[in-house]
């Protein structure tokens, strides 16, 4: 892929807690409009490195770097460094250094989202009202910071209209007009993956991070949530960012695999490329590199 | 309580059982607490009674008490819980949630005049006063600490501290400054909101039990201020003498200049007592007002889901110091005005006032109320506070119990008696179900269970 197709660059990054380093030298970069699947086995730091991306964490080490627009804003990334700003306009096109940005300003400006690998719903408040509050920043604006909105200015009523009408279109998209009024904690699980997928995509992102949105699925729900993606894709042009242990979803639907053991990359490529590599076949069971044929052999690959 | 023992048949020796532990607990309590009494003899010494048939008494109450419990409430609760699908509130009650608020309203807007109608011009000062006065700022103070606790999960044990800071504010502008109630009014909200940001920032990263300390620990601070900080405050003597409302310049007096005066009346405190009652009748509309408004602007949705979960409000871009922020200086601003009206009601105020037990009040009628529900905190605040003035009205149990015997010292015994009866009954308080704040089809209650209670 050209450097200019690159929308997340991650160079570098460690993430170490006391004396274990969860994440270690981790540099991968995604390109844009791809969907790009972060794999390995339990423990192998996938989480540690959304929560880093996220600012949830702020990294030991590295580089984060996110482009909007024109990908020859990356010409700047060594100035914007170097200027110790956290993100640089030029044009349409910005560049954002991640590891730099509080986590509500990741959102809110460079424009990740994500999901959560154990769902987090507002469970208590309705499906419309979890996908209101997702547009918080729009809504918050167009109500003066509160000072308009309470004495209920039209121009405020309508964006909150505009919002609820955004909020209507994904709710038919994955399927659940019918719940909108209904408590997010009483939803079947399955609805609840999607919802907070609609939900992280009401927040209008340029990147969707998803930490394990399979997980939990029947296959029947899991093939939905590929197509749901898909569309996603199609249709709003983002990148799509995803952790996953089912491997269905993973190779169907993503462009580019990386593979994480111990914290470290072991592979990084095409599904096709990913599948042959000994080493993430080693890593998934759990042998040597030199044993690996033997095993294979074993279990009839 | 163990699942195979059906619920309509309590089995018998477990309920003795139970009795039995229930009269030696009662016993080893108010043993020290009825059992012995001190008095003075002849001699005007300190001796030691004993009041064995009162405490057996009290024993025998306890103990039928939880026969009856175990017998028949405890089963029929048991049923009830089983044939009741959650949700799904009776027609009845639908019907009733809808006209309860217009009632509700307009009976406390003609409340003073079926007061006048009933007591006549002396009854109706003590009624408008201890009553309506007295509950509204409670309802008000409810609402606002609702803010902070209900809609934003942020338990807050030191809330009285803003109180404080409105009614000082006032007393010390008005009396220093000359400036006058409205002037003021607004002031002293600022000031408490500004107070309530100050306590904001430490407690940002704090959660639950912590945040709880935190906020006591702030309540004491600024009682304790009050107290030490002679010159200003003048310490535990108080500042009296605090210059009353006018009525647009035209004092409640008794002179030639007074309101009666002016009006063509006869002179009576009532005038007084009536223009403070839609005072903070009006301040209490505007505080219900004002956070209707905010549950349905971005940042009353923002507080609601900082109370379900911070985490997921942070990954979807919300700012969650400036929220928690609000929330407590929002809390606080009307704390702040229901302080400087508390102030130029009394015409008094000293560091007494503004105690731990005012603020474990307040949070006491949020608690039961059903946290985040106007309605539930306001009849919450009408049986703590009314409750309170009614005992005093009780003298004919005189007659009964001996001219000695004075209710209102059973006060907490009472409320912590309606407290267990209630968290038993609906343990999630009065009025526990959610209103979505919009909706797209149709409104409906979301049940207690869901909602979270905020961790801190």
């Amino acid at each position: 892929m050209s450097a200019r197709d690159i929308v997340l660059r991650v160079e570098h990054l460690t993430m170490r807690f006391g004396g274990l380093t969860a994440v270690g030298d981790l540099s991968f970069s995604a390109a844009r409009g791809n969907i790009t699947a972060l794999i390995g086995p339990n423990g192998a730091g996938k989480t540690t490195v959304f929560n880093c991306l996220t600012s949830f964490y702020k990294p030991s080490e590295g580089r984060i770097a996110l482009a909007h627009g024109d990908g020859a804003i990356w010409e700047t990334l060594e100035q914007l460094t170097q200027s110790g700003a956290r993100w640089l306009l030029s044009g349409g096109s910005a560049l954002f250094l991640l590891e730099r940005m509080p986590e509500y300003l990741v959102t809110r400006q460079a424009r990740v989202a994500r999901t959560f690998q154990n769902i987090r719903l507002f469970p208590g408040m309705t499906v419309l009202e979890n996908l209101l509050v997702a547009q918080h920043n729009p809504l918050m604006l167009a109500s003066g910071y509160t000072l308009l909105g309470i004495f209920g200015v039209p121009s405020y009523l309508a964006a909150e209209r505009a919002a609820i009408e955004k909020a209507r279109g994904w709710l038919d998209r994955i399927g659940l007009v019918d719940r909108a009024d209904s408590p997010a904690g009483a939803l079947p699980y399955g609805a609840q993956r999607r919802l907070e997928v609609a939900r992280a995509m009401c927040t209008d992102p340029v990147l969707l991070c998803l930490d394990e949105p399979a997980a939990g699925l029947n296959p029947r729900e899991s093939a939905e949530l590929n197509e749901l993606l898909l569309t996603i894709r199609q249709d709003y042009g983002i990148s799509i960012l995803l952790i996953e242990h089912d491997m269905s979803v993973v190779m169907q639907i993503s462009d580019h695999i990386i593979v994480l053991d111990y914290g470290v990359k072991i592979a990084d490529g095409t599904p096709q490329q990913v599948r042959n590599d000994p080493k993430v076949v080693a890593a998934y069971l759990g042998v040597e590199g030199e044993e690996v044929e033997k095993v294979e052999a074993e279990v009839g690959l | 309580m163990s699942a195979d023992v059906p619920a309509s048949r309590p089995d018998l020796p477990r309920v003795l059982r139970e009795a039995g532990w229930t009269a030696l607990i009662a016993f080893g309590l108010f043993l020290p607490l009825i059992g012995f009494v001190t008095y003075q003899d002849q001699s005007n010494q300190i001796a030691l009674g004993t009041r064995w048939g009162l405490l057996a008494a009290f024993v025998a109450v306890i103990t039928l008490g939880r026969l009856a419990y175990s017998l028949v409430l405890a089963p029929h609760l048991a049923r009830a819980a089983a044939t009741t699908a959650r949700g799904e509130p009776s027609a009845l009650r639908t019907e009733l949630a809808k006209w309860i608020a217009p009632f509700a309203i307009g009976f406390v807007v003609v409340y003073p005049v079926i007061v006048l109608a009933i007591t006549g011009i002396g009854g109706a000062v003590k009624w408008v006063d201890n009553f309506g006065i007295q509950i509204l700022i409670y309802v008000m103070l409810g609402w606002g600490l609702n803010i902070v606790v209900g809609l934003a999960g942020l338990l807050d044990l030191g809330y009285v501290a803003f109180y404080a800071v409105g009614a000082y504010s006032y007393a010390l502008l008005a009396k220093n400054f000359g400036l006058g109630f409205f002037m003021l009014l607004p002031l002293a909200g600022i000031l408490a909101a500004f107070w309530g940001i100050l306590l904001g920032f430490p407690v940002l990263r704090l959660r639950g039990d912590y945040l709880a300390i935190v906020t006591l620990a702030f309540g004491e601070i600024v009682r304790l201020i009050l107290i030490n900080w002679v010159p200003v405050t003048n310490g535990y003597a108080g500042i009296g003498g605090i210059p009353r409302p006018t009525f647009f310049g035209i004092p409640f007096n008794a002179n030639d200049d007074g309101f009666a005066a002016v009006f063509g009346l006869e002179f009576t405190p009532l005038y007084r007592t009536l223009f403070l009652y839609y005072i903070i009748l009006a301040l209490a509309f505007l505080t219900a007002f004002v956070t209707l408004r905010l549950r349905r602007l971005p940042v009353g949705r923002a507080w609601e889901a900082l109370r379900e979960d911070e985490i997921a409000c942070r990954s979807l871009g919300i700012n969650t110091t400036n929220t928690k922020l609000t929330a407590f200086a929002m809390g606080a601003m009307f704390a702040g005005f229901a302080g400087s009206f508390f102030a130029a009601r009394q015409g008094f105020i000293s560091p007494e006032s503004f105690t731990f037990l005012e603020s474990a009040t307040i949070v006491a009628i949020v608690v039961l109320g059903g946290m985040g529900s106007m309605l539930g905190v306001a009849i919450a605040a009408i049986v703590m506070i009314g409750g309170t003035e009614i005992l005093r009205e009780l003298d004919f149990l005189k007659q009964i119990f001996g001219e000695t015997f004075d209710p209102t010292q059973y006060r907490m015994l009472i409320f912590g008696f309606a407290i267990v009866l209630l968290m038993i009954w609906r343990p999630r308080g009065l009025i526990a179900t959610r209103a979505p704040s919009v909706f797209l089809k149709e409104r409906t209650a979301i049940p207690a269970d869901l909602a979270k209670e905020g961790h801190g």
